[in-house]
């Protein structure tokens, strides 16, 4: 949701115009390992997505049904045996939900990362580059910027039948890297002239070494912001296309749980747990993504940070006009 | 005036490229689906209307790209979006005619209204930094903008329609009624549109409150908000005319980006409810493989986010002195 960091990440944040190499690189991912464990909502986040990844990772252990075995009763209720019921074609819903966590992370992280990598590419190019350069990638950005991207994606992948994982992810990477462009534009437009990228191109370094190892280091916070934006789009586009039956309908994923649930109107036949479940998960795990880039933002922004409430209710009318009138 | 010329030229250059990559993607995908289409319909469209799909498709022409392109502009510039194959043999406009009003009542007034009372939350959020209102809606809002849309539809249709009975949640409005301008009706519609309109504002309101409330925040440790307490000034006129007046205007260039998102989710909103606007057009047309149809709804959608972007850019010149002098 790129909404949501807008308005902090749109200035540059504070502090990022140190120069340095991987040292610099480092540190920032020891602050973000700090700053996660001292904020609240960094950490409900990385503990979901925690939980997400080792369901990816080891679903037999948690369940040990075959998500696709059509071999149980149909349209079963919540039980012992079936925590969640069944599907109306025997299959286990539980099983199928835990199970379904793999493609949908997968196609969230991979999406993300190669999203933000061709933002990288795009807003660095721009913004170093300058000129015709800038002016070319800059249009391609915004054009996307303001194209609505999911009937965009839904136009593209109906050409593609049958389009797989890989199809679907690139079809994402594409449509869904140009908000971060755009910002790491911006931060580049604004770090561009400062004097140790001027030393650095003093001393004669390629246009590719400065933008390794002196801009991109000092972007890293923004980078991160960049990839947990994406990731949380991609989650709700992967599953509102896989909740259309675009892509693979017989792949275990969340969104397509969603879409066998309504192609047999489980809501309509008091199956609610098929209809409900899978979407419960997506807005957990997109959740997950979304409350630690908040707490990114908050970290990033210190202007943001909570403040403790002040009991000003308590006060006498004087003291409540003083503290109310405080500088801060 | 100049920032508005360079907006308008944007928006020109942007519908520009849109019809461009509507003309190129069926050019470009591997195995034009339009071949297949044309067998499947030989011998029972009009010969016109076969012209008019091998023009669109770009199919059993001997014409370079280049001819093809501007045989393609002059359709779109007459109005002949093709034939509908779903819906056969209307053209495709008088399909999207039927449908454009009801998503843009929908999409449109949700849109708005999500803009304003997400706005006047954020403020009053930010003005009373630390009270309940600010410390419980940003992390919910921050929980239900990772919602998918059409399950937050899902599960009005389950509480409010299914068990409690409140409201209709199937179509735009009862299929006893036929659609004319009477009270009857119009209640009707509206009736049928307040569970896919809360659906809509639920996840789209949070995007508003917290850019809102953050830009808030910031401006309101300025040295123009300090003077104007020195001077004493009531604390409402503060808070809207000094404040929130400067911190509006991110929310407002964010509008441009956040339309194309909103007017996405509404696309399956208005699947989920079956509400036959433009999205639920697109996912029949998607069924169907009625491309000709598809694509004329994807360029409609696009130009309509477009003209809400250049409407907000109208607005930001308009509350934003500095754009105005710019020129």
């Amino acid at each position: 949701m790129a909404i949501l960091t807008g308005a902090a990440l749109g200035e540059p944040a504070p502090g990022v115009a140190q120069p340095g190499g991987q040292a610099h690189a480092g540190q920032a991912i020891a602050r973000i390992w700090r700053a996660i464990r001292s904020n609240k909502k960094a950490f409900a986040g990385a503990v979901l997505l925690a939980i997400f990844t080792f369901l990816a990772i080891f679903p037999w252990a948690i369940a040990r049904d075959n998500p696709q075995a059509e071999i149980y009763g149909r349209s079963l209720g919540p039980s012992a045996a079936h925590w969640l019921g069944t599907t109306s074609y025997g299959q286990d819903l539980f099983a199928q939900a835990v199970w379904g966590t793999r493609e949908t992370l997968i196609i969230a992280v991979v999406s993300g990362a190669l999203s933000t990598f061709l933002s990288v590419i795009m807003g660095l190019a721009a913004g170093y580059l300058g000129g015709t350069w800038d002016a070319v990638l800059n249009f391609i950005t915004d054009v996307l910027l303001v194209v609505p991207t999911f009937p965009l994606l839904i136009i593209i992948v109906a050409y593609l039948p049958g389009i797989g994982v890989p199809g679907l992810i690139a079809v994402l990477v594409v449509t869904g890297y140009s908000y971060g462009a755009r910002q790491l534009r911006a931060q580049t437009l604004s770090i561009r002239s400062r004097d140790y990228l001027e030393a650095a191109r003093v001393r004669g370094e390629r246009s590719i070494y400065v933008i390794m190892v002196e801009i991109i280091p000092s972007m890293t916070s923004l980078i991160v912001a960049t990839f947990l934006g994406t990731a949380v789009y991609n989650v709700l586009a992967a599953a509102g296309l896989q909740f259309l039956g675009l892509g693979n309908p017989d792949s275990v994923s969340w969104g397509t749980m969603l879409y066998w649930a309504q192609n047999n109107e489980a809501l309509q036949t008091d199956q609610y747990m098929w209809a409900l479940i899978p979407g419960a998960l997506i807005g957990l795990l997109g959740a997950a993504f979304a409350l630690l880039n908040y707490a990114f933002d908050e970290i990033s922004n210190p202007a943001l940070a909570r403040v403790p409430i002040t009991r000003t209710r308590h006060l006498n009318p004087v003291m409540r006009r003083l503290s109310a009138n405080r500088a801060d | 005036m100049r920032f508005l010329l360079r907006r308008a030229a944007f928006f020109v250059l942007t519908l520009w490229a849109c019809v461009t990559l509507n003309f190129l993607l069926p050019r470009l995908m591997p195995g034009n689906p339009a071949i297949a289409l044309l067998a499947k319909f030989h011998g029972r469209l009009s010969p016109v209307a076969l012209k008019a799909i091998e023009i669109a498709f770009g199919v059993n022409t001997k014409q370079n790209l280049a001819a093809q392109y501007i045989g393609y502009l002059h359709d779109l510039v007459t109005g002949n979006l093709g034939t509908s194959l779903t819906f056969f043999p209307t053209p495709v406009s008088v399909v999207i005619r039927g449908a454009i009003l009801y998503t843009l009542g929908l999409v449109g007034v949700t849109t708005i209204l999500a803009f304003i009372l997400g706005t006047l939350i954020g403020i009053v959020g930010a003005w009373r930094r630390g009270g309940w209102l600010d410390s419980i809606l940003p992390p919910v809002f921050v929980i239900t903008s990772a919602i998918p849309y059409f399950w937050v539809g899902m599960l009005l249709i389950l509480v409010f329609g299914i068990q409690l009975h409140w409201f209709p949640y199937d179509f735009a409005y009862d299929p006893s009624l036929s659609p004319s301008l009477s009270p009857s009706f119009i209640g009707n519609v509206i009736e049928h549109s307040i569970l896919p309109a809360v659906a809509i504002l639920i996840t789209s309101i949070g995007g508003w409150i917290l850019t809102m409330r953050n830009t808030m925040i910031t401006t309101l440790a300025e040295d123009y908000v300090k003077m104007a307490r020195a001077k004493g000034l009531s604390g409402r006129r503060i808070m809207l005319d000094y404040a929130a007046r400067n911190a509006i205007l991110p929310n407002l260039s964010g509008f441009a980006m956040s339309v194309g998102f909103i007017v996405s989710g509404a696309v399956l909103v208005e699947f989920v409810f079956n509400y036959n606007g433009l999205g639920y057009l697109l996912v029949q047309a998607l069924d169907a493989e009625d491309y000709p149809l598809m694509q004329a709804l994807f360029l409609l959608i696009t130009v309509a986010v477009l003209v809400a972007i250049l409407l907000a850019d109208i607005v930001t010149a308009i509350l934003d002195p500095r754009t105005r002098s710019a020129g």
